[in-house]
């Protein structure tokens, strides 16, 4: 038996999603199955971390790696599959940018483990908080160290690919595996090393079957003020802050075409630096007014300015992390 | 001595997990603790956005039922504005749901509980998967367990405008309705997946009611555990997954309590411990009396198993014979044998299939008033739907603009969580003795908690384990006391 | 580090049309301002990527300034109401992140505005320094730690 390339796929912070996408390839997946060896994948195959730690560096072909790196676990297995992997592939919205998770990189992690160890139903009259290691009568316990940000796996350790999406959508995953089977074939050539694969090369407005005219608003409307919302028209000319002119496109808008704006998921459109950046250009383009009480009173229909337009890239993002997160201690 | 024993990341289960076994010097356990590695903070950072974000940002807790989170978020946001939606976006959501909980008990059957019951625990891991059990009882019905989750995801897709983490419900209803086209082919789908449900439900008694061993395994003792059940339900005191009330039974069967959504709090708390990130929910009203089964213990269950312990029966015609035979084999209500919620979890497929049906039949399904525009000022709302791993509670507090203040989240599994810790470690207890460990019966302690959770929406593709499974045992100093390897 | 030998690090956008030639205007009036500001020269006001800003600020600027034609004199029309728009929009960006947004300024100047430019530069960098040094990512990288539990709950 001739040995078939290795493949791996693993989660770090992450929600489980860009693994179900995985899975909706359908008879894709039996792709997969036919032309790599699945040495690691926890969500579906029974082999577990010491396995990888036994392979020799490189031995994988190809690992697709999502979730954000939140805790030093995360980072110990980003930086072993970096070490086992030829070619690491950050997969999802959390692995390239940090996704909704990153979000949490507007607090200092002290608030974060408060917050969810105080709740209005937790019992913890004598603040208790997990701890890393915690003697228990039959010996140690260990748990993963938090670290004070939500990393992109970049920041981490050297990424060959991107795939972004919220999750990446199944017919660009299909798309992905065809061309990366093709390559193990030797029948195409791989990308350019730090190229974003599986998406297309302009904004969510350019897929947008909506119609555009008059790029002026005088009112910054919340979907459910506004819904049903006007089915042909642009949504961010009916007033609602979509995210479409500075996302990059693939996913064929699917969310203006469910009635509802863009929130980002595929990150920022091609040869674009920082998607919040990008977003506040774009917005304050449309904005029809030049006095500043007046742009003002708009700006305000937007009521979470950092969510609104870094939604899914905080983390990603030229500022990275509010100065309290990061400067806390 | 004490020796211990990992496993590291726990396989085929939602999110990540790790079980640590000690053993004392006898070899016997010890103890066990199932920890869960992870705190992402949704309570902390939803603070500060807007109310209408909450059915996007909280998807992205958990992308195997992305869809619980959209409901129950939706549903906390019309609270806030104290808005009722139109009867068709109601209905609109339920069947997004409905489409929804078929693909994902379709998907634990077949590719996760399932296949430690049709292979048996000690089959080789290598066969222990979806694989494995088709070419057990035939590729055809490969074939259908793949159709029922593509048919999921296309209703969920077509009315949630994404096949994961859905965007069309917002606070006071729906962006969108459905045509008389769309219905039709919804229709359709949900016929099938009455015939499906009905289908899996016969392999079901064929494979493993038929042969003696497995029930004799589902009876036994090492999977019990009496303990209160939770679900919610109609007004009818029917299972429900949409709406409805929190009905809790005790360890006897009799109501415990049924309270309103908007009360949660005054019969739920949890408990923290030091050595893992999940807290650990109980009945406030019973107190926290530490791992422990029975009447005085606040730990309850929230499962498939729970839900048709919690309810007097289905809403359904075919899923209610289903549950009168359920109780009829098992002796009576309630079941406390933890294994038989792969039964029950088909019960509620069938429920599901059904319920499908009779809301994409409604006349008022293709109504095209589907939003109502919220006019009060917002405050403070909750909103509670049925996950499949458990009853899912989201609270919001916000200001007057409607933006996010405070949130409290009681999140599927998490429920379960008690249990699942007790149920493992009473597995481990009776399937490690004398320092015997072998494979198979750690495979058996990740079954128990698979019984609860094993979410991992992993499909009807999980691929075939290749790599040989590794196990050290260690003594008091970290050495290594023993490799179990096995190769596959 | 909020003492006086703190110099801070000030990036300036400005317009090539009204506002860097006030800047030249007091170069050649040999009107003093600090030496702190690096002056980037810009077609118009409206041409300033919020980009610039962030990037400015994340690689170590302790302030930036923005400097346009005064509203109704830009060569472009109406740019420098988009600048203003850009403005207020990353003011309230930079207020979330923990950025004292009197770290970013926006001031129009014409050509003949030399001095009066001049002044609001010494003015600004006097503010900035008050402000202390920002040093951004300068310290992220030491800052992504994971800090004992012990410490954060402390
Ligand atoms: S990118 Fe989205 S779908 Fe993928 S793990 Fe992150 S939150 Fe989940
Ligand atoms: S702004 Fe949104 S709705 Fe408008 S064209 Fe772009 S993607 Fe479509
Ligand atoms: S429209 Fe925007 S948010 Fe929706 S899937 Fe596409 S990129 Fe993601
Ligand atoms: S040309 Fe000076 S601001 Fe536009």
């Amino acid at each position: 038996m001739t040995a078939k390339p290795k493949f791996a796929m693993y989660w770090a912070a992450s929600c489980g999603g860009c693994e179900i996408a995985v899975l909706n390839i359908h008879e894709k997946i039996l792709d997969v199955d036919a032309n790599f060896d699945v040495v690691f994948w926890p969500v579906a195959v029974d082999a577990k971390y010491k396995d990888v730690e036994a392979m020799e560096d490189g031995s994988i072909l190809l690992t697709l790696f999502n979730g954000g790196i939140r805790n030093d676990e995360n980072e110990h297995l980003a930086k072993l599959l970096r070490r086992k992997s030829q070619i690491l592939v950050a997969f999802g919205s959390c692995a390239c940018e940090g996704c909704i998770p990153g979000l949490a990189n507007l607090s200092p992690v002290g608030d974060i483990v408060h917050t969810a160890f105080n709740t209005l139903t937790t019992d913890n009259p004598h603040e208790i908080y997990p701890r890393a290691s915690f003697d228990v009568p039959e010996g140690e316990l260990h748990i993963p160290r938090l670290a004070n940000v939500l990393r992109p796996l970049d920041l981490v350790v050297d990424v060959d690919y991107y795939m972004p999406g919220c999750p990446p959508e199944s017919h660009q995953i299909a798309a992905v595996v065809d061309l990366v089977v093709k390559v193990v074939k030797g029948e195409a050539e791989l990308p350019p090393k730090g190229a974003v694969i599986g998406v297309g090369d302009s904004t969510v407005c350019d897929e947008c079957p909506r119609a555009r005219n008059v790029k002026s608003i005088t009112e910054f409307k919340r979907i459910q003020d506004v819904a049903p919302v006007d089915p042909n028209l642009c949504l961010l000319e009916q007033g609602i802050p979509c995210n479409g002119p500075a996302t990059r496109s693939g996913c064929n808008s699917r969310c203006p075409n469910a009635g509802t704006q863009c929130i980002g998921c595929y990150g920022p459109a091609e040869g674009v630096l920082d998607y919040g950046a990008r977003l506040i250009a774009a917005f304050a383009s449309v904005i029809d007014a030049k006095e500043p009480e007046e742009i003002e009173r708009i700006l305000d229909g937007i009521p979470d300015p950092v969510g609104q337009v870094y939604r899914f890239n905080l983390a990603g993002s030229l500022l990275k992390a509010s100065a309290e997160a990061w400067k806390a201690k | 001595m004490t020796q211990r024993i990992s496993i590291d990341p726990v396989t085929r289960l939602e999110g990540h997990g790790k079980i640590e076994i000690f053993l004392d010097e006898k070899g016997n356990v010890a103890n066990s603790y199932f920890q869960i590695p992870e705190l992402r903070g949704f309570e902390r950072f939803v603070v500060g956005r807007p109310i209408e974000e909450m059915p996007l940002l909280t998807n992205r807790i958990c992308g195997v039922c992305p869809e619980a989170h959209h409901m129950a978020a939706s549903k906390a946001a019309d609270a806030v504005y104290k808005v009722d939606p139109p009867r068709a976006a109601k209905m609109l959501r339920e069947l997004l749901y409905m489409a929804f909980y078929c693909t994902d008990h379709t998907t634990h059957f077949y590719a996760l509980g399932g296949p430690d019951f049709v292979m048996g625990p000690d089959a080789p891991v290598a066969e222990r998967n979806i694989l494995g059990v088709i070419h057990k009882v035939g590729l055809e019905i490969g074939g259908k367990v793949i159709q029922m989750r593509k048919y999921g995801h296309t209703v969920v897709e077509m009315l949630g405008g994404r096949k994961v983490h859905p965007c069309s419900s917002i606070p006071g209803g729906m962006t969108k309705g459905i045509t008389e086209e769309q219905r039709k082919e919804i229709e359709e789908m949900g016929r099938w997946a009455v015939d499906f449900a009905q289908f899996s439900l016969k392999l079901f008694n064929d494979i493993v009611l038929g042969n003696k061993a497995y029930v004799d395994l589902i009876l036994g003792d090492v999977y019990t555990h009496r303990t209160y059940s939770m679900g919610l339900v109609d007004a009818n005191n029917k299972v429900n997954f949409y709406d409805g009330n929190v009905r809790v039974t005790d360890p006897n069967g009799r109501e415990f309590v049924k309270y309103e959504p908007k009360d949660y709090m005054n019969h739920i708390a949890e408990h923290v411990e030091p050595w893992t990130y999940l807290k650990f929910p109980y009945l406030k009203n019973v107190g926290w009396k530490g791992f422990e089964d029975g009447m005085d213990s606040g730990v309850y269950m929230a499962t498939p198993l729970s839900r048709l312990n919690a309810a007097d029966g289905m809403a359904t015609p075919l899923a209610q014979e289903e549950h009168d035979r359920f109780y009829k084999t098992l002796g009576g209500k309630p079941v406390h044998q933890r294994l038989a919620t792969h039964w029950a979890r088909l019960i509620e497929l069938l429920y599901a299939a059904e319920r499908w049906v009779e809301l994409v039949t409604d006349p008022e399904i293709t109504s095209p008033n589907v939003h109502t525009k919220p006019t009060d000022i917002p405050t403070e709302g909750i909103g509670i739907v049925e996950a499949p791993r458990g009853t899912l509670t989201h609270h919001y507090w916000t200001d007057e603009r409607g933006v996010v203040t405070k949130a409290n989240l009681i999140v599927g599994t998490t429920n379960n969580y008690a249990p699942i810790q007790m149920s493992t470690n009473k597995a481990a207890r009776s399937l490690i003795k004398d320092g015997v460990v072998n494979e198979g019966l750690l495979n058996m302690v990740e079954m128990a908690f698979r019984a609860y959770d094993p979410c991992f929406g992993c499909a009807t593709h999980s691929l075939p384990g290749q790599m040989p499974l590794e196990i050290t045992i260690r003594d008091a100093d970290g050495n290594p006391f023993e490799v179990l390897k096995q190769f596959c | 580090m909020n003492d006086k030998t703190f110099e801070p690090t000030i990036i300036g956008f400005t317009c090539n049309w009204c506002s860097y030639r006030a800047a030249d205007t007091a170069g050649t009036a040999r009107v003093k301002y600090a030496p702190n500001v690096r002056l980037i020269r810009l077609m118009c006001s409206g041409r300033l990527d919020p980009t610039f800003v962030f990037k400015a600020f994340a690689g170590g600027a302790d302030g930036v300034m923005v400097t346009g034609c005064h509203p109704g004199d830009c060569h472009y029309v109406e740019q420098n109401y988009k600048a203003l728009r850009r403005f207020i929009l990353m003011k309230r960006v930079l207020v979330q992140m923990g950025i004292d947004p009197a770290r970013l300024k926006l001031q129009w100047a014409s050509a003949a505005e030399g001095v009066q430019l001049a002044a609001e530069i010494n003015k600004f960098v006097e503010e900035v320094r008050a402000l202390g040094p920002l040093h951004w990512n300068l310290d992220y990288q030491e800052a992504v730690s994971t800090p004992a539990m012990e410490e954060v709950t402390a």
